[in-house]
């Protein structure tokens, strides 16, 4: 069998073996080895990474930290401008009031009562107009904003990656249906359906929590979810779309492989990079429209807190006759540079990705 | 071209006609009225007012009657100045009916009234985008991998990353109160309109400035940009002749999606600067259950997103001969 191969191609058997023993020797490597790999050679995305995984630490552990109340009102007449950690490390007082938590939360504020006492840090960026501090309320609206975001990008993912690998794959008549009915969405102004699916949930709250156990937090992320499925649906189908006469599909489908055994296998691994990238990119439009919700009065409700509300509360007191620049400028730094990041790492993860490039450096 | 252009109308009906229904029985079908206030009407008002409306018939008459263009009416007044005699009516015929809130004024006057600052507002924004975004992409990629580059990209994933009202509170902040340029809020000048267009436009600047330097990107290393070189055209020639027009590609295809944000970004925008625009209808007209203007908003605003989005596609097929109506 070698020496027949080997004689087509015009090689003695020995020289046929040398080859193949030197190929086996090199070791192949899988495209996310390779991604990865080339990740983090890219200073900036790399640095992103880590940034977003810290940042996602502190918002996860957030009631262990020993932070002021994000709730506790002082209604003294002017916000308070930050102190330096330095001038004013921190003060005792503190007051077990939040709103309603988990179990778990409940547990890391027991721990944190436990390690740190009544101990808390001063106002080292400074208290908004009701007295709240700003630290801990960008801390506690970081859980919000990425609890958000990341339940909106994964609902976005599992209707659009299965919608669009489903179209593209089955094709003709089908795929025309199914995109048709993409771009009826797309041309719906989709603000106007989530506001007023909102402001009807507003009417049902109580059914809904009572009947079904459904919060508006779920609904909330549900809609904002539903709508961002649009543009991933597309971008899936039109790689399916070009991946799906490459011989392994026909392979696949030789054997006897199911549809969905093919679309779900074989297709969307391979469709997945580019998924990847785009999602690191629909989060931060999620956190954004967020933002613009609250803006609006629809978004995530007081006592809770949201970067969203954070930037409508800063930019509500912006007015002449005194400037509350912390209000402003701390909130929106925090949300500013964790979308940054995020930006960076899907621009990273897009170059590593991308198979033109792949190999090269 | 005309196949293509008959297609679309017709996909715009269907698309229309969905938009309509179901924005019609969804907020029919939702709690509370427009008429609820604080007070409890007398009965033999409310019956009144709802003989009015129509709200008294079924839910389906009320929906052919909106549609039209048949009048199902026969006697009454049926909107403000109609005397109930005509044949026609119904949006059909162009007519948006009363606006429930605003007592006095037809849907179409609201409009009428503030579409035109909304619509100046909006093409402000989006020439600055463009104006924007396009050169600092162009010059990103051009000078690929300098300090311009960085600096440029940076600026541009910063403008991405922040909603639009922290935007306008920076810029309040740096051109009202710290240096007095120009006007705080307000509607009547040019100057009022400099603000809110900068704020309303920055995110896309910034989207816009890394499409095309993608798309630039792209394009210039293609062969015959090399070949375009080798020939001796002067760089300058290059650019602007063989490259943009591929480069831009990206960007095209970006202003449908673009126009429909700007369109929703207005909604805020135009609260912040105190702008009497259309957006600020937007949100009241449905927390007000305010039926017609609701409904008029909604089907403006799709007209003005599907039309755009079909004069993108016209537009881009005359730049990319590679596409073919047809398909798109």
């Amino acid at each position: 069998m070698a020496d027949e191969r080997g004689w087509s191609l015009g090689l003695g058997g020995g020289d046929l073996e040398r080859l193949l023993a030197e190929a086996a020797q090199h070791k192949g490597e899988s495209l996310w080895q390779d991604a990865w790999r080339r990740l983090r050679r890219n200073r900036t995305a790399w640095w992103s990474l880590v940034f977003l995984a810290v940042f996602t630490a502190v918002a996860f552990l957030a009631p262990l930290l020993p932070l002021p109340s994000p709730v506790t009102l002082d209604l003294q007449l002017e916000p308070q401008p930050p102190v330096a950690p330095w001038t004013e490390l921190g003060r005792h007082g503190f007051e077990r009031d939040y709103w309603e938590l988990s179990w778990i939360d409940e547990r890391l504020v027991d721990a944190r009562v436990a390690l740190f006492g009544d101990w808390q840090t001063g106002p080292w960026l400074g208290t908004d107009a009701k007295g709240r501090d700003i630290l801990a309320r960008i801390v506690w609206g970081s859980r919000t904003s990425i609890l958000v975001a990341l339940a909106a990008a994964l609902c976005s993912l599992a209707i659009g990656v299965t919608y669009g690998a489903l179209a593209g794959y089955l094709g003709g008549a089908i795929d025309n249906v199914m995109m048709r009915i993409v771009d009826i969405l797309y041309s719906i102004p989709f603000i106007f359906v989530v506001i007023f699916l909102i402001t009807i949930v507003n009417e049902y709250r109580a059914e809904l929590e009572d009947t079904y156990g459904i919060d508006r937090e779920t609904i909330f992320y549900l809609v904002i979810g539903a709508i961002y499925w649009l543009t991933m649906a597309r971008v899936v189908r039109g790689q399916v779309l070009s991946l799906r006469h490459a011989e392994f599909i026909d392979a696949a489908r030789v054997l006897g492989a199911s549809t969905r055994r093919i679309v779900f296998v074989h297709l969307v691994p391979n469709v997945l990079s580019i998924v990847i990238v785009y999602l690191t990119l629909t989060i931060p439009a999620v956190m954004l429209f967020e933002a613009f919700l609250s803006f609006l009065g629809l978004g995530i409700e007081p006592p809770k807190v949201s970067w969203g509300l954070l930037a409508v509360d800063g930019s509500e007191m912006v007015n002449p006759v005194r400037l509350y620049w912390w209000l402003v400028l701390f909130p929106a730094g925090a949300m500013g540079a964790t979308l940054l990041a995020l930006n960076l790492v899907g621009d990273g993860l897009r170059d590593a990705l991308d198979p033109k490039l792949r190999g090269k450096d | 071209m005309l196949r293509f252009l008959l297609r679309r109308a017709l996909w715009f009906a269907v698309t229309l006609w969905v938009v309509v229904t179901v924005s019609f029985f969804l907020m029919r079908g939702v709690r509370g009225g427009p008429f609820d206030g604080e007070r409890a009407l007398n009965p033999a008002i409310e019956r009144n007012i709802a003989a009015r409306y129509h709200l008294d018939w079924p839910l389906w008459k009320q929906y052919l009657q909106y549609v039209g263009p048949l009048n199902l009416d026969e006697h009454g007044p049926r909107f403000l100045g109609g005397d109930g005699s005509e044949l026609l009516t119904g949006i059909t015929t162009g007519d948006f009916g009363p606006s429930f809130k605003y007592r006095d004024f037809s849907v179409n006057d609201v409009i009428g009234q503030s579409l035109p600052i909304s619509v100046s507002l909006g093409f402000i924004a989006l020439a600055w985008a463009l104006l924007l975004g396009l050169s600092s992409g162009i010059a990103s990629a051009l000078w690929r991998g300098s300090r311009t580059d960085v600096t440029l990209r940076l600026a541009a994933t910063a403008g991405i990353a922040l909603p639009n009202f922290t935007v306008a509170g920076f810029l309040v902040i740096g051109f009202v109160f710290l240096v007095p340029l120009l006007p705080v809020a307000g509607y009547g000048t040019w100057r009022h309109l400099v603000l809110p267009g900068f704020a309303l436009g920055a995110p896309f600047a910034a989207y816009i400035s890394r499409l095309t330097r993608t798309g630039m990107l792209e394009v210039l290393s293609h062969d015959y940009i090399r070949t375009a070189h080798a020939k001796g055209l002067p760089p300058r020639i290059v650019l602007l002749r063989h490259a943009i027009k591929g480069g831009l590609l990206p960007v095209i295809s970006y202003l449908g999606p673009a126009t429909a944000g700007i369109l929703t970004g207005s909604l805020v925008i135009e609260r912040i600067f105190a702008i009497p625009g259309t957006g600020s209808h937007f949100v009241n007209s449905a927390l007000n259950r305010d039926y017609t203007l609701a409904m008029g908003v909604t089907i403006l605003y799709t007209v003005l997103v599907y039309g755009l989005n079909t004069l993108v596609d016209l537009a881009y097929t005359l730049l990319d001969p590679r596409i073919e109506l047809e398909q798109s």
